[in-house]
């Protein structure tokens, strides 16, 4: 009996770091901006290019921050969850273009005119949301993914969730799921809000 | 005819001018970058580090750390800021802290528990087979045997 008892135990306890293990999703790499403040930006405004929207204008309202760009798949697959939410008009939702001409892989920037790439992201995505709709309170303009780097931006599409006082309170890295948005998100906001 | 040609080749040079522009700056710089990078992880492709990734993320944070070195910022400065945004996650050397314990400290554990498990199994098995003299009945029956052995192998 004894001599079965100790493999087997290695046995179990193998496959329980296994299944913990293999159910971890390597792609979600926690984020040291929660529960810090939101980096400050000063960004162009997609519908209307002359004038800057920064994250401060909006201390004292929960909102939320989505990295979006027309050429990013996912993109397109949560768009209809955030169309929904802007619907019900729970809080200011942001949205951060992100790298719209040059960070499509399909735009050789050798090609395109100094000068001419802010016009072509104006152009780009505001075409794509006149086609798929907009649910953005209103959209900022990070041409060259700066931004996005002290955002510790690295897949897009992401959203934040930022309080009242300006402080990232979640992350969320892949596209929002109706279930993550019912689940995490909503419960979040509500808790927020009070 | 002649002249076209002319001017398609340096066309051609004046792109290939343009896309190996990075490497040129300095050297010293393209070192200290080469070293910093190779210290952190890509995070699209999470097994390349930075400095060996093409991937376009990888593109912008080696600019933002060229940057960061033409600021003057020290290796620690470069490597905080890219800690407090993307995590100790970008770093392929995590940092020791009450976090990292068991990812630092757990091989070497394993390793003692295991070499232990194994000097105990040895010292008991060594004691279950320490020879024991035989007592004068076994001795007896030994003989016989030993005698019955001889004498079969006499005979034929």
């Amino acid at each position: 009996m004894n001599r079965f008892l100790w493999p087997l135990i290695g046995f179990i306890v193998l496959v329980v770091l296994l299944a913990v293990g293999l159910n971890l999703n390597p792609r979600d790499v926690p984020s040291p901006l929660i529960g810090k403040p939101a980096p400050n930006f000063s960004l162009a405004r997609l519908h209307a290019p002359d004038q800057e929207f920064s994250p401060k204008e909006l201390l004292g309202k929960v909102w939320l921050l989505n990295v979006w760009a027309s050429w990013c798949v996912s993109c397109r697959q949560e768009h209809p969850v955030l169309v929904e939410l802007a619907k019900s008009q729970t809080v200011p939702l942001v949205g951060l273009n992100y790298k719209e001409v040059r960070g499509d892989g399909a735009i050789d920037m050798d090609k395109v005119a100094a000068g001419s790439e802010k016009g072509m992201v104006v152009e780009r995505a505001g075409a794509w949301l006149s086609k798929h709709g907009d649910p953005y309170t209103l959209s900022v303009l990070d041409i060259d993914g700066r931004v996005g780097i002290d955002y510790g931006v690295y897949g897009v599409p992401e959203t934040y969730v930022i309080d009242k006082a300006g402080i990232i309170r979640m992350k969320h890295t892949g596209p929002i799921t109706p279930e993550i948005y019912s689940s995490k998100i909503l419960p979040l906001l509500a808790e927020l809000s009070k | 005819m002649l002249l076209l040609l002319a001017m398609a080749a340096i066309a051609g040079q004046a792109t290939h001018a343009g896309k190996a522009k990075p490497l040129a700056d300095d050297e010293l710089t393209e070192k200290r970058l080469i070293a910093i990078s190779s210290e952190l992880r890509c995070l699209v492709c999470q097994n390349e580090s930075l400095a060996g990734s093409h991937a376009e993320l990888a593109n912008d944070l080696r600019r933002e750390i060229r940057t960061l070195i033409h600021d003057g910022k020290s290796d620690n400065e470069i490597m905080e800021f890219m800690v407090s945004r993307y995590g100790d996650f970008v770093r392929y050397r995590p940092p020791l802290k009450g976090s990292t314990l068991l990812l630092w400290f757990g091989p070497g554990l394993l390793f003692v528990l295991g070499l232990g498990g194994l000097v105990l199994y040895l010292r008991r098995r060594d004691l279950a087979i320490k020879d024991t003299p035989l007592t004068a009945d076994e001795q007896r029956q030994a003989d016989v045997l030993l005698h019955d052995h001889e004498s079969s192998q006499g005979r034929s």
